[in-house]
């Protein structure tokens, strides 16, 4: 795939690298996605997908390569700095495999706690933001519940709902469907393409190829640390 | 007979004769090794003999009934409980001739007659001159003492301050820095921190007087009774004035208290000049006793509530830091931080509380409630850090990235997801440290602050038992740990139930 000229991606990663001891997790992975849409990495579990949403995140160091996303630029083997992951943190938002709710926290709260300490929003126009979002994934009746007390769909929807208050415009999910029976994955589906026509970007981590298939509309194929 | 059952027999009694043969051959008494010369201390030349004329005087009595005098070191404050409990026959340690230690204990009669002497710096001699004169200003003793006693019906009568010690150097050497003014004690004690100090002058006016005399539990009363025998045999014979010479302690005193015995009159415990007033309260029926103890219980648990409330506080705070500082420092900060802890958990509270208030003196004067502030609280620093770390990093490392990515800085999600998580998990066993650290709270008695437990003792040893004073001592520990472990099971459930 040829991205760096093409003006309508949002995210370029090209050429990462990244070993750990003997191990190699990333081999020169490189690939584009496309403004809008819905793109699914595929491939077998250790092929390095979940690794790549997190060196896109910020989260995890790669050794070479670059990750530019809406003019913020990661670079291996160099630690980003505080300002630079801030920036960062405004282009993308991520939905962990295991939501990573914050426990002490209502679903409310673990969806307004960004907003009020990181944007600046005053508490009460970002709770009616939280509620609108959990409205419109179907779960503002679980607005007080305690992550513990949520079903994994709930949770994931709370997550989801966290990701999308600070309105990233690129949302990446790893391993989106590995909780979900086939009627919530088909749910999934439809949010997935809705936001995606909202102006937003959706990249996901999968081995489900049906749920690929039918939802993505890029599909990116990773084995042995680099996409094919 | 059979051989075997004859062996068992012999083994029996042989068995029981070197068990039994001793104490009886023997003369156990007990006595402090801190009370020093010239009562008993450690012969400086070989640390295993001691010297001292309460050694001399057990030598004479164990004599006087054919036995071998046996020491056994029982802190001077424990020395009725150990009597009455029969770990020993008879305490000889400078023990005072206190009504109440006559009403519940069988004593000898007075071997020594002492006076109360008040003690100030060189340059007060004129301006100090009685306890009359020290309104206002504080006056340090040994407490459970008879002088301290005195002290506190000087707090009502002169208005002083009386401050309780638990050895009687230090009450000297607060005089010198200023921390007391005054210092009363009896005549032999004082005698000895003068020759050993320079600066203290002592008022030649006694300010009572009294006797040291052996104890015994009542039931050994016969065996008092012998003893007393003894004793005035070696009045008589000059026997005891020998001992007292060859320590530098006779005086006029002796030979009077020694005719009136001898000549078996009666010798009233204490007479304390210009005075009619009772020292003591055992000639009070335990009610009135305790209507009279329990306001200053109430205070002193006030002080043990407040002292502690304020200690943890900054144990707290200072734990938050340290801990945070252990995750969070650089190698240097970690390494300077985990020496503290480990330090602070290493060494006794009470020597860090010696250090601070009486090692640091010359750099810092502390007053003493501030001192056994601080020890307490950078004690417990240590205990509480070493919680929050553990807290802290048991926090899963997912609850963390979900806040990087959501923008937080390292700072917020510290104060946001980390801390408030980590003190739910920190609660149960901060609690834990609150009740250990209310009952701690006592070792501060040995830099003079009254506090529940201190003034449960001074209460016991006036009454001469502990009974009511450990009941009520108890009853007011509980009442204040109890609602803390209610209030920590309140907050965490509390935090159980949602947020909104």
């Amino acid at each position: 795939m040829e991205g760096a000229d093409d003006m309508s991606a949002i995210l370029d990663v090209r050429e990462l690298h990244l070993r750990r001891g003997e191990r190699t997790i990333l081999a020169g992975a490189t690939f584009t996605v496309a403004r809008g849409g819905v793109a699914a990495l595929m491939g077998p579990s250790g092929s390095g997908k979940t690794t790549i949403l997190r060196a896109i995140a910020g989260l995890e160091r790669f050794d070479r390569g670059t990750i530019d996303i809406e003019g913020v630029r990661l670079q291996g083997g160099i630690r980003p700095d505080s300002a630079l992951l801030k920036r960062l943190r405004r282009q993308v938002g991520l939905v962990f495999q295991f939501h990573h709710l914050f426990d002490h926290l209502s679903a409310l709260r673990n969806i307004t706690l960004a907003p009020t300490h990181v944007l600046g929003v005053p508490m009460t126009a970002a709770e009616s933001r939280a509620r609108e979002l959990l409205a419109s994934l179907g779960v503002e009746h679980r607005a007080s519940a305690l992550p513990r007390e949520l079903s994994g769909g709930e949770a994931q929807r709370v997550a989801i709902a966290r990701a999308l208050a600070v309105d990233p415009p690129m949302l990446m999910m790893d391993e989106p469907t590995a909780s979900l029976d086939p009627s919530r994955r088909n749910e999934l589906g439809e949010l997935l393409a809705r936001l995606a026509g909202q102006n937003r970007t959706i990249l996901l981590s999968t081995h489900d190829d049906d749920f690929a298939r039918r939802w993505a509309t890029t599909i990116l194929r990773m084995e042995g640390g680099v996409v094919v | 007979m059979s051989r075997s059952e004859l062996l068992i027999v012999t083994i029996l009694i042989v068995l029981l004769r070197t068990v039994s043969l001793p104490a009886q051959s023997q003369l156990t008494w007990a006595g402090d090794l801190e009370g020093g010369a010239p009562f008993v201390e450690a012969d400086p030349n070989d640390p295993n003999k001691l010297t001292g004329f309460d050694v001399e005087i057990a030598e004479l009595i164990a004599r006087g009934l054919k036995r071998t005098p046996h020491f056994l070191f029982v802190p001077y404050a424990s020395i009725d409980q150990a009597i009455e409990r029969g770990t020993a026959e008879i305490g000889l340690s400078g023990m005072e001739d206190t009504p109440a230690r006559r009403a519940s204990m069988a004593t000898t009669i007075p071997y020594y007659a002492f006076r109360e002497v008040l003690a100030v710096r060189d340059a007060d001699v004129n301006r100090f001159r009685g306890l009359a004169d020290l309104r206002g200003r504080r006056v340090g003793t040994l407490g459970g003492t008879i002088a301290y006693e005195i002290l506190l019906q000087g707090e009502g009568r002169y208005g002083l301050h009386a401050v309780s010690y638990d050895d009687d150097v230090h009450p000297y050497s607060d005089l010198l820095l200023g921390r007391v003014d005054g210092v009363l004690l009896d005549n032999v004690l004082a005698e000895r921190r003068r020759k050993n100090m320079a600066g203290i002058t002592v008022q030649p006016q006694a300010v009572a007087t009294s006797h040291y005399v052996g104890v015994l539990a009542p039931p050994n009363a016969p065996l008092r009774d012998s003893i007393d025998e003894i004793l005035r045999g070696a009045m008589a014979d000059g026997r005891l004035e020998t001992i007292f010479r060859k320590w530098g302690v006779w005086n006029d005193d002796q030979p009077a208290l020694y005719a009136n015995l001898i000549a078996r009159k009666a010798v009233p415990a204490v007479s304390v000049s210009g005075s009619n007033e009772l020292i003591g309260v055992s000639t009070m029926s335990r009610r009135e006793a305790t209507l009279r103890y329990l306001p200053s219980l109430v205070k002193a648990a006030g002080v043990t509530l407040i002292l502690s409330c304020l200690s943890m506080a900054i144990a707290v705070a200072l734990g938050v830091l340290i801990a945070s500082g252990r995750v969070y420092g650089t190698g240097l900060i970690r390494l300077a931080l985990t020496g503290y802890v480990e330090l602070m958990r290493g060494t006794p509270v009470l020597l860090q509380l010696f250090v601070i208030y009486y090692g640091l003196a010359a750099v810092v004067k502390l007053p003493a409630f501030l001192a056994a502030l601080a020890g307490l609280a950078l004690n417990y620093a240590a205990y509480e850090s070493e919680i929050y770390r553990g807290a802290l990093e048991a926090i899963p490392l997912g609850q963390l990235e979900a806040a990087r990515t959501l923008g937080l800085t390292e700072r917020q999600v510290l104060r946001l997801v980390r801390g408030p998580q980590a003190f739910r998990i920190a609660l149960a066993p901060m609690t834990n440290d609150f009740v250990a650290l209310l009952k701690d709270s006592s070792l501060v008695s040995v830099l003079t602050v009254v506090e529940l437990t201190k003034q449960t003792q001074i209460f016991a040893t006036n009454l001469g038992s502990w009974v009511i004073p450990g009941s009520l001592c108890a009853a007011m520990y509980l009442l204040m740990s109890l609602p803390l472990g209610a209030l920590a099971r309140r907050l965490e459930e509390r935090w159980k139930a949602p947020t909104t």
